[in-house]
């Protein structure tokens, strides 16, 4: 896979962001009346419910830090042109080994020792996750979204076996979750403003990294190398295998950060929807930035601002409270459709050019 | 190039912050008391969130100046990343005085978000918090006594059943649902031996548990396959003890290929509406007292953190002002069982009838209650084990 879009320059990915929105935009509209409700008092309330108080800006950056997390570890496997879909999985996998070392930290004496480990743990749980897909990919010869597919669906099975199962709070089987840790576990927050400031410096830190690393390194101009052509690269000297496990483990090491934080920072503890759906929220965000790293914020920005705003359509409107999930739905087939069609047009410009130089071909002769 | 044009687009974005942050806040005089409702599952579902939301619209009615706001299908599956203290802090920027959470999973981000309002007051249905002393003084309690529900349940289970086996159709393992499921046996138990003057060893109760109160497709158990299931192996009445309307939903399927079976819904007063000839009736939850008793002490500022468990108004079990757990006989239920139901209904209201009573033992044989021992509430609501003489899962493997 090349990278699409990537001859553009970056106001000509903007304008194709632009028309993605438009189009999500119009689509929207059309759900919504269909749905019987106002479009517009919709879009109002939603605006509001995600901007309206620095509580609720500070709920949508609760959700942006995973959703950034999330993207830029797809940014890594985009680059060398793996679709990274097992990202969901890598998230519930550092969820579970942050839980597994947070567990150790309860009514111990030194429960910072945990706490603080619970991160590498999560990110070397999400890196071990991703690399186990890129492996069957670079070995097996199983495409990456079914490898990726696959290991989501086994990660799901051993939350809800350690939630059922060994990890259940006693007396107690059900799929509500682990007992909640004590809070001297929790992301702290700054009173008044729900969010942690260490998970808000992580997502900060996490782009300027991935920025760099892919900008200034040698591992982020192979990634690309291979990316745009992995038989030339080979005759480079590269080795596009081992290239995509490194991408793959940075990747779910960025992932499984995000479940930690999911862990730490949001639920405190582990439940089954522990990833709540940011996973392939970011596989989104990373497509609609058209692979930009510097448009990955302000999209997820919008997507976390949407999920947080819409749950403002059941609450004020009475609008059937699916109808955000349809929103969603309706952002990921126009997305889709857009990026389909611009690929369509590059096709067909192509033939048609090359068809008007066959045909100006012999007037030169 | 790039960071300029992405600056514009973060300038644009931070112009959009300010207008939308800086809107002056909509207060008023005389405004009415707003309290916020957070239902686990969809306001329509014919059973425990309907109850509640129902009983929320009565309230609006009967206390004038009150105003509810609410969000259903608060659990992480249907909303993923949405959390309680999140939703409650929206309510309270709505104005929200009061904050009612109506699940069970509920109780970890319900005393959550009751800490960081300590202004507000919040109502957390079927926790034990003030119990255990976990909760802040802005939290109360609110369970309904539905044993007694279950018990009648149970009741018009074993006097309808031909097969002599009762399925029950379990949530999640917990102490509520133990002792539900448990008071349903007591009172299945006491019809077939007491009424009928069956031999107790041809009385066969199962339980089978989903994981959770209603379904969520790939994490919970199917309820629809366990009722068919139940129906299938000779279960011929099966009682739900989830939040939604599976058990009668299958029992007309089967009826309508053939089968004589039934089935008893759970939670809410209309559940038995499309069940046809299966509903032997539904013991349901009306929340409307508890809930006004709290909203009006919260309203008059004589509110207390307290732990409230209400049962039926013996009077008449079915009065929407005074009664918290009621029954509502089904279409299928027989003249003769509806007969008995009444005189089982009176004898648990004068006491002559107690069926947590001794001598009662676990599942596992080991005592609960010794002969004559009557159980304290905390006994009941605290149930360990399933009782000796049920089918079941305890607790997790």
């Amino acid at each position: 896979m090349t990278i699409p879009g990537s001859h553009l320059s970056i106001w000509g990915r903007f304008r194709q962001m632009t028309v993605s929105l438009i189009a999500v935009f119009m689509f929207t509209t059309l759900v919504l009346y269909l749905a019987g409700a106002p479009p517009w008092p919709a879009y109002y309330h939603i605006t509001r419910g995600a901007l309206g108080s620095w509580i609720k800006f500070s709920h949508v950056i609760k959700a942006w830090i995973p959703l950034m997390l999330c993207s830029c570890g797809l940014l890594y496997t985009f680059r060398i042109g793996l679709w990274n879909i097992g990202v969901e999985g890598q998230v519930m996998i550092g969820a579970v080994l942050a839980t597994a070392v947070l567990r150790t930290g309860v009514d111990d004496s030194a429960p910072m020792v945990s706490f603080f480990l619970a991160f590498p743990a999560a990110i070397l749980g999400g890196s071990a996750w991703a690399i186990i897909a890129g492996w069957l990919k670079t070995r097996g010869e199983v495409h990456e979204i079914f490898a990726g597919l696959g290991m989501n669906f086994v990660a799901q099975g051993v939350i809800l076996w350690l939630i059922f199962g060994p990890w259940k709070r006693p007396g107690v089987a059900s799929m509500s979750g682990t007992a909640l840790f004590p809070d001297y576990l929790w992301l702290s927050y700054v009173p008044g403003f729900r969010l942690s400031p260490v998970g808000l410096v992580m997502a900060i830190m996490a782009l300027v990294a991935t920025a760099l690393m892919l900008r200034y390194t040698r591992i982020g101009l192979n990634l690309k190398a291979i990316g745009a052509n992995a038989r030339a690269a080979v005759l480079f000297g590269l080795r596009p295998g081992r290239y995509m496990l490194l991408a793959m483990a940075f990747g779910g090491g960025f992932a499984g950060l995000a479940g930690a934080v999911q862990v730490t920072g949001v639920y405190h503890r582990l439940i089954p929807a522990i990833s709540s759906n940011y996973g392939y929220l970011a596989l989104l965000v990373v497509m609609l930035a058209n692979y930009n790293i510097w448009l990955v914020p302000p999209v997820a920005l919008f997507f976390a601002g949407l999920n947080v705003g819409s749950i403002q359509l059941p609450i004020v409107l009475q609008v059937d409270s699916s109808l955000a999930g349809v929103i969603q739905g309706a952002l990921v087939l126009t997305v889709l459709a857009v990026h389909g069609f611009r690929e369509w047009r590059k096709i067909h410009r192509r033939r048609s050019t090359e068809n008007m130089a066959a045909k100006e071909a012999p007037a030169d002769v | 190039m790039c960071k300029n044009q992405s600056g514009v687009l973060w300038l644009a974005l931070a112009a959009i912050v300010a207008v939308f942050m800086f809107q002056p806040a909509a207060t008023m005089a005389g405004e009415p008391f707003t309290f916020g409702l957070l239902l686990v599952g969809p306001h329509n579902d014919h059973g425990w969130s309907q109850a509640h939301f129902d009983a929320a619209k009565y309230v609006e009615k009967k206390l004038p100046g009150t105003k509810m706001i609410y969000i259903d299908k608060v659990n992480p599956a249907d909303r993923p990343g949405v959390t309680i203290p999140q939703l409650v802090d929206d309510m309270v920027e709505k104005g929200a005085k009061l904050i009612i959470a109506n699940s069970d999973d509920m109780k970890d981000g319900t005393r959550e978000a009751a800490k960081m309002h300590p202004d507000v007051h919040f109502l957390h249905i079927s926790g034990d918090d003030v119990l255990t002393g976990k909760a802040p003084k802005n939290m109360s309690n609110l369970m309904g006594r539905m044993e007694y529900g279950k018990m009648m349940a149970g009741f018009v289970a074993a006097m309808t059943t031909q097969t002599g086996k009762i399925g029950y159709l379990g949530p999640l393992i917990n102490e509520e649902t133990r002792r539900l499921s448990a008071s349903c046996y007591l009172g299945a138990r006491y019809a077939w031996e007491k009424v009928l003057h069956k031999k107790p060893e041809d009385l066969k109760f199962k339980v089978t548990w989903i994981g959770f109160w209603f379904n969520i497709p790939g994490v919970t158990a199917d309820p629809t396959q366990v009722a068919q299931s139940f129906y299938d192996t000779g279960y011929d009445v099966v009682i739900s003890g989830i939040d939604t309307t599976e058990a009668i939903v299958v029992a007309q399927q089967k009826k309508q290929a053939g089968k004589s079976v039934w089935a008893v819904p759970y939670d809410y007063v209309g559940a038995c509406e499309g069940g046809g000839d299966t509903c032997l009736g539904v013991p349901y939850f009306n929340w409307a007292p508890g809930y006004i008793s709290m909203i009006k002490a919260s309203m008059n500022g004589t509110w207390t953190s307290k732990w409230e468990w209400l049962g039926p108004d013996w009077a008449d079990i079915n009065n929407a002002d005074t009664s918290s757990i009621g029954f509502a006989p089904g279409a299928a239920l027989s003249a003769a069982a509806r007969k008995a139901l009444d005189q089982f209904i009176a004898d648990l209201g004068s006491g002559h009838v107690q069926l947590f009573k001794g001598p009662l033992n676990y599942q596992d044989g080991s005592v609960f209650l010794k002969d004559g021992e009557k159980a304290t509430d905390q006994q009941i609501w605290y149930l360990k084990q399933l009782l000796q003489g049920m089918d079941g899962q305890s607790s997790a493997k």
